[in-house]
């Protein structure tokens, strides 16, 4: 029984750690809209000014409380620079540009912290008053997290006096709801928003701080606080407070009480929470009913491509059918490794762009793809072909099957449904290690007899992607793509002249992800294994940075992006040790120069001239 | 011929009562005008007979089938068009895409992933544009149409349908008054050449009157009168309604 | 001059008498390592390790080289990915020319490139990637692989825990493969060595994500003698941190894997714990002449300690110079067939040599108990382990290698 009241003491006192840092990104979220990614770089910054102010303070809880405060100022100050540097400029593109624009900045502060604080993890040293316990029976407990459980509810207090008792919480909340209405009362917005983003970056920090003493300041914690944030800020309701408070709840009490039962179970709890409640409650434990999306400048019109461009496509084509005649193996190898990271960016823009359902899990699709190819070979003896139409059959099936949970919600929600989805198949590759090698993968793909050949192999994966990539592109200018971008555009309109919504929703859904499982077969191939890292967040990642690059609302951004990216991605990791932090400038200076994506900015240029 | 009957129609939200019991009749070719105060109940009258909205009791008859609480896309299959009051319409399509799109859904169209959907039924979405004087912007966004404009396009694409029976939810409001009843005489003629059915809302008076073959008073949720235009402006409770409101004739 | 250099110098001296004149090939081609690692994924590991192989690139060239020729390492960062390694494995050979690859730190990096190897028939040497089936279930003639793996390392803690007489075990590792792994030949090998153990309970943290507190909190409630622990990094840190705090570690023993490593346990600070049964790298203590001048040599490069990332590092290159002196070629058939077996090279910790049953190194490492000192945890009570002795019999080696 002690156990029990422990365990559960623990899970809450883990909930507070959780709903210090989900609470900035979810007032952030709330009046801005904007997706931030560097959130958790935002904590891990925390983490590492507190070390190094505490660390020169007296060892005292008043020393200690001292330098959290002042670690949390410097991230506000800090939040409120980022916003008036970068993000100010964003609020009326596309959504999710935002998101690319703060991978930037998560690249960027990678390195820069590395630079100043070095690669080796930053313990705190623990005084005497952290190490201590209070009994509970004959259990102990922490001190420190008793401090932490009274934490979470004393922030969320001075939180929510701040929203209802101040002007500002009253313009903040007045802007959760909606955004115009603050303009029409005469505020300016950019205050507002740079206030609410230093309010935000300052509650990172706080809790990187507060977090401090049960381990160290390292170069991890951002990736690992970043995706629990979200799904913490999700499971309570975007913008929610109490709901993130709650979200927290459940999830650190389930965490604490699920290792009892089930110890495997760690890798997707969190994941599992979540699905759980998106599928019976779709915007989250206590959202409210989803408020007007930001307002951005209506989709452009969808054209077919100008003559000239068309044209620049076939010489395109005509040069990659050329290219293994001109260079080298290794140059063949990264055109074949572009061309499958353009069906993937293809099939990500499928159900993004046109379908309006933006994925946070599309590695899922990439990888189930990938695994299944390389069962059928590995398992099955099934010859590459066979193997090839394997992959997109068993990730369209299981995206048919798990996309009629996806396309009832929307924006962010179904974002997040779709990660959790990808985690699921994630921690399965990871653990069921039978079947999947599990962490150690599953080698010896490579291709055999004729397809052994570089040449026979990159001819083989250009006629897949872009014919696969080119059916896509077709069935957007058919009338398929046509109601399914209606649907998009007006749900209300779409139903109202019979249009299916949910059904094509679902069907294009199901399309991405067969087409996102062939690039993963062509991927398992030609590098001759799969490994869970196939389906996990960065591959996700990945698909999102090159789409939104290319410019996800032009039927061309995806084959610009994936070209852009894995290009720049590929080059820059060749040339310089600080890759990051160039890849993470060269974002955040192409999201600046093309807010519409790179392609999004010729269109605009070319359709300039041509009026 | 009776194309649309309501029977006893009611609904509530959060415990008050928004429509109770409404009951009427649209034949085929009459133009019937559902009128009444703000807050009377139409556009929940309007959404539960489109399939927006469920109704807590009642039928909705179309051609004396039952389609009650049926989803609004079915409804649409059955031959209904419908406009709405604040409108709806794709951004991302020009205008006569925005009908070809109509177009699509009603010829079963819309699963082929093969064909270029712009070519489509060109011709078809021409005709449907040009009475109503839309030729001219058929390649001009619907993103940035004016609003009139777009009432008109949302006519346009509930013509697409071949429909049995027209809902509009103040398919004027935004237009200039000549528009207007130019607009409303188009309506009129369509109604009378392929005997459709149309149920609109309205709170231009002066069309309401000009217009409608018969109108139809709400109030509080109730139906408080029905008749000709002459009728209705001598019902003593219409008239303390309106003047007991506060509302006037004319826009707003 | 080292014990080290000199024979290395020896070696080369003689290879290149009998080959050509040593000055008409000291100014050679190169001899090019393609090196890939993940440096910005995990660079408090292979920073270090990046300082050892420097290190021995500047004494190898300044002693004459290989074969006459300078060496050359051509280094690449893999950014923790296996297959942005194939990539640039693919880079390395067809662009750089590289005569053989090395690398790797994590496990499914090494296995991705010891595919690559075998593919694209070319040697592969990896360094710190610790899964077993990099040389066993998934073993090739390509490739060859130089630290104690998973299974060396549960070896070589096994006698140790069995002395402590302990009857009831719990443990404790992260949810993935080389957890996994680690927990399963430990319970294996124990129970053989110690009949009557049992393990009473398990706990699988997310790697890099441990709830320190709720973990240490269910294994305190299995009641067990002994703790098997098989975390690390960040992780390894929280949970002896809510450890220490909960009397976890409290009249309890603990066995631990790598823990004795300064990579893991500087970090750990003043709380690193005491009494702990570990393997690592003692770095400062009187372990062997050649780990002095080593320490020595690297303080003096890099102006600090070495760690033992350092140690794969240096002996990697030393490694594979004395594999390609003895091949006299670096044509790769001859370095796998007749360079590499058998061959015997020079490493901080003494002499060890490359196993012709399963390309396994014999090098090995030490086990012993964690100390605090000056605030700092170190190793005390060490001994070295080979790796020859904590291999398991050839027979079974050569069921678990394919044919």
């Amino acid at each position: 029984m002690t156990v029990l009241v422990v365990q559960l003491l623990t899970g809450i006192a883990g909930a507070s750690a959780l709903f210090l840092v989900a609470a900035g990104l979810t007032v952030i979220f709330g009046v801005t809209r904007v997706v931030n990614f560097s959130h958790g770089s935002l904590t891990m910054l925390g983490a590492y000014v507190a070390w190094s102010v505490v660390t020169r303070l007296p060892h005292t809880p008043a020393g200690f409380a001292l330098g959290v405060i002042l670690a949390a100022l410097a991230l506000a100050v800090l939040g409120a620079g980022l916003e008036v540097v970068l993000l100010r400029r964003l609020y009326r593109a596309p959504e999710l540009l935002q998101l690319l624009a703060t991978f930037g900045v998560v690249l960027i502060v990678q390195d820069t912290t590395q630079a100043i604080w070095g690669a080796e993890d930053l313990p705190l040293a623990r005084p005497h008053w952290m190490r201590s316990f209070v009994a509970i029976g004959t259990e102990r407990f922490p001190f420190y997290d008793l401090v932490l459980i009274a934490a979470g509810p004393l922030v969320l207090g001075a939180l929510w006096l701040l929203l209802h008792r101040t002007r500002f919480g009253t313009l903040v909340r007045a802007a959760t709801q909606d955004r115009d209405m603050v303009a029409a009362l005469g505020v300016d917005q950019r205050v507002l928003f740079t206030a609410v983003f230093a309010l935000g970056a300052g509650l990172a920090g706080l809790g990187g701080a507060l977090a401090l003493p049960d381990g160290s300041a390292n170069l991890q914690i951002d990736l690992s606080v970043i995706t629990d944030a979200f799904v913490v800020v999700v499971v309570g309701g975007l913008g929610s407070l109490p709901g993130a408070y709650l979200a927290s709840l459940l999830i650190g009490v389930l965490q604490a009480l699920g290792i009892l039962l089930i110890p495997k179970l760690t890798l997707v709890i969190a994941f599992a929470v979540m699905a759980a409640v998106l599928v019976l409650r779709p915007q989250g434990l206590l959202g409210g009913t989803a408020s007007t999306p930001r307002e951005s400048a209506a989709p452009p019109l969808v054209r077919p491509a100008a003559p000239v461009l068309r044209a620049a496509g076939l010489a395109l084509l005509a040069a990659l059918i050329a290219a293994p005649l001109v260079v080298g193996p290794f140059a063949l190898t990264v055109l074949g490794e572009a061309l499958t990271a353009l069906l993937f960016a293809a099939s990500l823009h499928f159900m993004m762009g046109p379908g309006g359902m933006p994925s946070f899990g599309h590695a899922a699709w990439f990888g189930l793809g990938a695994y299944g190819a390389a069962l059928a070979v590995h398992a099955l003896a099934w010859p590459l072909p066979a193997a090839l139409v394997a992959a997109p059959l068993v990730a369209g099936a299981a995206a048919l099957a798990f996309g009629g949970f996806v396309v009832r919600l929307s924006g962010v929600y179904l974002a997040m449904l779709t990660l959790a989805f990808a985690q699921i198949v994630w921690a399965v590759a990871l653990q069921w290690s039978d079947l999947t090698g599990g962490d150690d993968g599953i080698l010896g793909l490579w291709p055999r007899g004729i397809l052994a050949r570089p040449h026979a192999f990159y001819w083989l994966t250009l006629g897949v992607a872009v014919a696969a990539t080119l059916l896509l592109r077709r069935a957007l200018y058919a009338p398929f793509g046509y109601a399914l971008r209606g649907a998009r555009d007006s749900t209300l309109r779409a139903e109202a002249i019979g249009l299916p919504t949910a059904r094509l929703r679902l069907v294009a859904f199901a399309i991405a992800g067969a087409a996102a499982g062939l690039s993963g077969g062509l991927s398992a191939f030609a590098k001759g294994s799969v490994f869970p890292t196939y389906v996990a967040i960065g591959r996700s990642v990945d698909a999102l940075l090159m789409v939104l690059l290319g410019g996800v609302q032009t039927m061309t951004g995806p084959i610009v992006g994936a070209l852009a990216y894995t290009g720049l991605y590929d080059t820059l990791l060749l040339v310089t040790s600080a890759w990051r932090l160039v890849l993470g400038l060269a974002v955040v200076a192409l999201v600046l120069a093309f807010p519409q994506g790179i392609a999004g900015a010729a269109q605009r240029l070319w359709r300039g001239r041509m009026a | 011929m009776t194309v649309l009957a309501a029977e006893g129609l009611r609904r509530s939200f959060a415990g008050v009562a928004a429509v109770r019991g409404v009951s009427f009749a649209v034949a085929a070719g009459e133009m019937l005008a559902l009128i009444g105060p703000n807050g009377a109940g139409k556009s929940t009258c309007f959404n539960m007979l489109s399939g927006q909205l469920r109704p807590d009791g009642g039928r909705v008859r179309l051609d004396g089938r039952d389609i009650t609480g049926l989803a609004p896309r079915r409804i649409w299959r059955l031959g209904v068009g419908r406009t709405f009051q604040i409108t709806a319409t794709f951004a991302s399509m020009t205008v006569r895409e925005n009908v070809q799109m109509a177009l699509l859904s009603h010829r079963h169209d819309i699963w082929r992933m093969w064909c270029a959907a712009r070519t489509r039924h060109v011709a078809a979405a021409m005709a449907l544009l040009d009475p109503l004087g839309l030729a001219a912007q058929a390649d001009v966004a619907a993103g940035v149409l004016a609003y009139g404009d777009l009432k008109r396009l949302e006519l346009a694409m509930a013509l697409a349908n071949e429909p049995r029976l027209l809902l509009m939810d103040e398919p004027t409001a935004g237009m200039a008054p000549a528009e207007r009843s130019a607009l409303m005489r188009l309506v009129r003629a369509h109604a009378a050449v392929r005997g459709i059915a149309v149920l609109f809302t309205e709170h231009d008076m002066d069309i309401v009157f000009g217009t409608a073959d018969r109108i139809l008073v709400l109030h509080q949720g109730s139906v408080i009168a029905t008749g000709d235009g002459a009728a209705i402006r001598a019902d003593a409770r219409v008239r303390e309604v309106y003047l007991g409101s506060g509302e006037t004739s004319g826009g707003h | 001059m080292s014990l080290t250099r000199r024979s290395l110098l020896a070696a080369t001296a003689t290879a290149t008498a009998l080959a050509v004149p040593a000055i008409g090939r000291a100014a050679g081609a190169a001899i090019r390592i393609g090196e890939i690692n993940s440096y910005t994924a995990v660079p408090a590991f292979t920073l270090p390790y990046r300082n050892g192989w420097q290190l021995a690139v500047a004494e190898i060239n300044a002693a004459g080289g290989v074969l006459g020729r300078p060496i050359e390492v051509i280094s690449r960062d893999d950014a923790g990915k296996p297959a942005d390694a194939i990539r640039l494995g693919g880079e390395l050979l067809n662009e750089q020319k590289v005569d053989l690859l090395a690398g790797g730190f994590l496990s499914n990096v090494g296995l991705a490139l010891s595919d690559f190897a075998r593919q694209n028939r070319i040697l592969y040497v990896a360094g710190e990637p610790l899964a077993d089936a990099l040389v066993w279930e998934k073993g090739n003639r390509f490739c060859f692989r130089l630290r104690p793996s998973t299974y060396m390392q549960a070896a070589m803690l096994v006698p140790e825990a069995a002395k402590l007489g302990v009857k009831r075990w719990a443990t404790v590792a992260p949810n993935y493969e080389y957890g996994t792994s680690s927990v399963r030949w430990f319970r294996q090998l124990l129970a053989a060595a110690q009949p009557g153990v049992e393990f009473v309970a398990e706990q699988w943290p997310a790697l890099g994500k441990i709830d320190a507190g709720a973990t240490a909190a269910a294994l305190a409630e299995a009641k067990p003698d002994a703790i098997f622990n098989v975390t690390f990094g960040g992780d390894l840190t929280s949970f002896v941190r809510q450890g220490n705090t909960r009397g976890l570690f409290e009249k309890r023993s603990v066995v631990s894997v790598l823990t004795g490593e300064p990579e893991y346990l500087d970090p750990l600070g003043e709380e690193a714990p005491e009494g702990w049964i570990v393997t690592g790298y003692p770095v400062t203590s009187d372990t062997a002449p050649d780990n002095a001048r080593f320490v020595a040599a690297y303080k003096g490069k890099f102006n600090e300690l070495p760690k033992m990332g350092s140690v794969v590092g240096y002996t990697l290159i030393h490694a594979i110079a004395a594999g390609i002196t003895k091949a006299g070629d670096t044509a790769t058939d001859a370095m796998i067939d007749r360079g590499f077996p058998g061959t015997s090279f020079p490493s901080p910790f003494g002499a060890a040599m490359w196993r012709a049953l399963d390309h396994q190194s014999t090098l090995g490492t030490f086990v012993g108990r964690t100390a605090l000192r000056d605030g700092r945890g170190t190793m005390v009570d060490w001994h070295y382990v080979s790796g020859a002795d904590a291999l398991p019999p050839d027979a079974q080696v050569r069921t678990m290698r394919p044919a």
